[in-house]
């Protein structure tokens, strides 16, 4: 599904990732670690094709096409998600608007027909228990005065949604209290499915004891230097990422 | 980060959507302004002399006055000598039904998606049309004349109901009130009336729709709105015009009158000719809108102005009488090299009066956008309120926001807010939309309808959603 080969980036000229090798496959869900700075995050906006990172050799294979010439709505239509680290706030435009443009954008772009609000206020009730999403969130504005936990959820809700093949989970752990952590797990556990895939960019191993990864990376200094099963993440408590460098 | 705003500058510059002229022939007066243009227009309308009496004072103290200076626009040089003052459509028939409207004017009113027949059955909307400077179609008088509402065109108003004319017209902005006031009373052509009587709620929203045709017609409209005691009513009003190359002058006068207990709501969509690309032609708005209210009356300005090359435009409350209300909704959006200073002015005399602005100003490619608000609170205004939000949204790298609150409190039992923010589209809003499969041009949309929400909700449903439009058209090509 997903071939990243040799990949280097730079974000205001510095380079961050220099020389990334990863393979993720459908059914498969990998999780990417390493300390700050390793370069987790801009892999995630690489592949989601954030402007302000210029990629500087290497290329990224994703259903046989090129995905470094895809616009990043373009790479949302053919079904990359990206979790966001910091989920931003859109003030006056409410969530559940904001999901129907998104939801009725990717089945135009895929030939699909538009749905109406009736029908997509259906088709979110199912999903909006799968995260425990509260109502009256669905009529406020786009993450504004969400707590962390709540913009968290709504990243999984709207992940729920939109069901891509393959997403990107940034940091999505990251402020979450342990029962949002359960939840948020509960509901990526949930969409889990042979034909997706989902790779998670998490500091901590913690997130990694409820969304149980088949693969581990360990980031360092922009590369990749060791992969393993899940038994790499607990390796990665118990001795830190010192040892690896 | 410069690819970003090059990709907001070209959505910015899409093709304006409304620039078509129909070819209806136009029956006008010479170019010029003297005395004998202003008598000769009073003639062809028929008016009686105290009418005629008036545009001549008017017309007197307009020589006296100097163009302002003072609003934050430019310009050239405007030849008052060379416009023409008077332009009717050569078939005007008395018309009883739609079947009468010349076919022609019907066409551009469809291209326009605005046509009367659907908008009578649909909308529940009665449709002063107005097509240059007379009227040429009035609907639902009949089940407005039940209710004793009168909705009908200026001139006709000045034949049937010369009393209400004489004592309103002028109220509330004398004929000498300002430069483009008192040029406006001299020469306007026609616009729309109407009257509620005491207690009535009218029960459907009243529209004038009207564009600027004939070429260099200068339109001059005047409506007057009174509300008398007790009573409610909600007026829309909503305007495009044909493209062209030349500067259109339009000086517009609307009078408020909202007595004891009444409500008067009145909502702007204007979508004006903004010129074209390098800033040529485009509408030159001058706009005088002031209504004032008795004893717990309530008068709402909303407006959405996204057209215009120039508008100058302050739509202001006096609050007279105790415990009156004014209200001030505004989404004002420049792009290309349109210029707007607009803004409210909120006058409290009366005790316990309150008033409360919103204005919500958008910039893009190289257009500057001023927001000029007065708040007054006189001695005799005990327990006055105000609260004022200025925002300013900017998009790109070449445009400009400016805010000027003007604040005088003479009664120290006053409060008055101000709040002021000014902010740009995030990239990172920008990325997060895109991320979810919105391109650029949707994204912006959506964050600019977003940030109007609070103006859009004060506009009845059926204008609301053509202010969306509005926006989402005027955005076009401001993203690059």
């Amino acid at each position: 599904m997903l071939e990243i080969s040799n990949l280097k980036a730079a974000i205001d000229g510095k380079e961050i990732l220099k020389g990334i090798n990863l393979k993720v496959n459908p059914g498969e869900v990998h999780a990417i670690m390493g300390p700050n700075g390793s370069g987790k995050s801009t892999l995630a906006n690489v592949l989601a094709g954030r402007e302000e990172y210029e990629v500087l050799a290497g290329n990224i294979m994703y259903n046989g096409e090129n995905l470094l010439e895809l616009d990043p709505e373009e790479r949302a239509h053919k079904g990359i998600f990206l979790a966001f680290q910091y989920p931003v706030e859109i003030p006056g435009v409410s969530n559940v608007y904001f999901l129907r443009t998104a939801f009725n954008e990717i089945r135009k772009a895929n030939g699909l027909e538009e749905i109406d609000a009736a029908n997509f206020l259906k088709l979110i009730r199912s999903k909006m228990e799968l995260v425990e999403m509260d109502k009256t969130l669905m009529n406020r504005s786009v993450n504004e005065g969400f707590s962390g936990g709540e913009k968290k959820r709504n990243e999984i809700f709207q992940m729920a949604v939109l069901e891509p093949k393959l997403s990107i989970l940034d940091e999505t752990d990251s402020g979450l209290d342990i029962d949002a952590l359960r939840i948020v797990a509960n509901g990526v556990n949930a969409l889990r499915n042979s034909n997706n895939a989902t790779v998670v960019v998490t500091h901590y191993q913690r997130l990694l004891q409820y969304i149980v990864p088949d693969f581990v990376h360990v980031l360092y200094n922009g590369q990749i230097v060791k992969s393993g099963g899940k038994e790499l993440a607990l390796e990665l408590e118990e001795k830190g990422y010192d040892w690896l460098k | 980060m410069s690819s970003e705003i090059e990709h907001l500058e070209s959505i910015a510059n899409k093709e304006y959507k409304y620039g078509f002229v129909s070819d209806i022939e136009a029956d006008q007066l010479p170019p010029g302004l003297n005395e004998d243009t202003i008598r000769a227009i009073s003639a062809l309308k028929k008016e009686p002399e105290f009418m005629l009496e008036w545009r001549l004072k008017a017309y007197k103290s307009w020589l006296k006055m100097q163009e302002p200076k003072w609003p934050k626009v430019h310009y050239p040089e405007i030849d008052f000598q060379k416009i023409v003052y008077y332009s009717a459509p050569k078939k005007r028939p008395q018309l009883e039904s739609l079947d009468e409207v010349d076919p022609e004017l019907l066409r551009t009113y469809e291209k326009l998606g605005i046509p009367l027949e659907e908008q009578k059955m649909l909308a529940g909307v009665a449709v002063d049309a107005v097509f240059d400077s007379v009227s040429v179609a009035t609907t639902f008088k009949e089940k407005l004349s039940e209710l004793g509402i009168i909705f009908c065109s200026m001139s006709e108003a000045v034949q049937n109901h010369p009393e209400l004319v004489k004592k309103y017209l002028g109220s509330v902005v004398p004929a000498t009130d300002n430069f483009y006031a008192s040029l406006n009373s001299a020469v306007y052509s026609d616009g729309s009336f109407v009257y509620v009587p005491k207690g009535v709620r009218c029960p459907m929203e009243l529209s004038t729709y009207f564009r600027i045709n004939a070429q260099n017609t200068g339109q001059f409209e005047r409506t007057l709105i009174v509300a008398d005691e007790g009573s409610y009513v909600s007026y829309l009003e909503g305007c495009t015009a044909p493209m062209r190359d030349e500067n259109q002058l339009h000086a517009a006068v609307v009078e408020l009158v909202a007595l004891k207990d009444a409500q008067i709501k009145y909502s702007t969509v204007q979508n004006w000719y903004p010129g074209d690309e390098n800033g040529k032609g485009g509408i030159y708005n001058f706009v005088t809108k002031r209504g004032i209210c008795q004893e717990n009356a309530k008068i709402s300005w909303t407006q959405v102005e996204t057209g215009s090359a120039i508008t100058w435009k302050y739509p202001s409350v006096i609050l007279k009488g105790d415990n009156s209300i004014g209200e001030f909704y505004s989404v004002a959006m420049t792009n290309k090299f349109q210029q707007a200073d607009t803004g409210t002015k909120m006058i409290h005399i009366g005790k316990n009066t309150r008033s409360n602005i919103v204005s919500k100003g958008i910039s893009a490619g190289r257009s500057n956008n001023s927001y000029r608000g007065l708040v007054k609170v006189m001695k005799s205004a005990e327990n006055a309120r105000n609260f004022s939000q200025c925002d300013s949204l900017l998009i790109g790298d070449k445009c400009g926001a400016h805010t000027f609150p003007y604040i005088e409190v003479n009664n120290t039992t006053g409060k008055v807010e101000h709040e002021a923010t000014t902010s740009k589209i995030g990239e990172d809003q920008i990325f997060y939309c895109n991320q979810r499969g919105l391109d650029t041009e949707q994204a912006v949309s959506l964050i600019v309808n977003g940030y109007c929400k609070e103006v859009f909700r004060e506009l009845p449903m059926e204008f609301a959603i053509e202010a969306q439009n509005l926006l989402s058209i005027s955005l076009e090509g401001s993203v690059g």
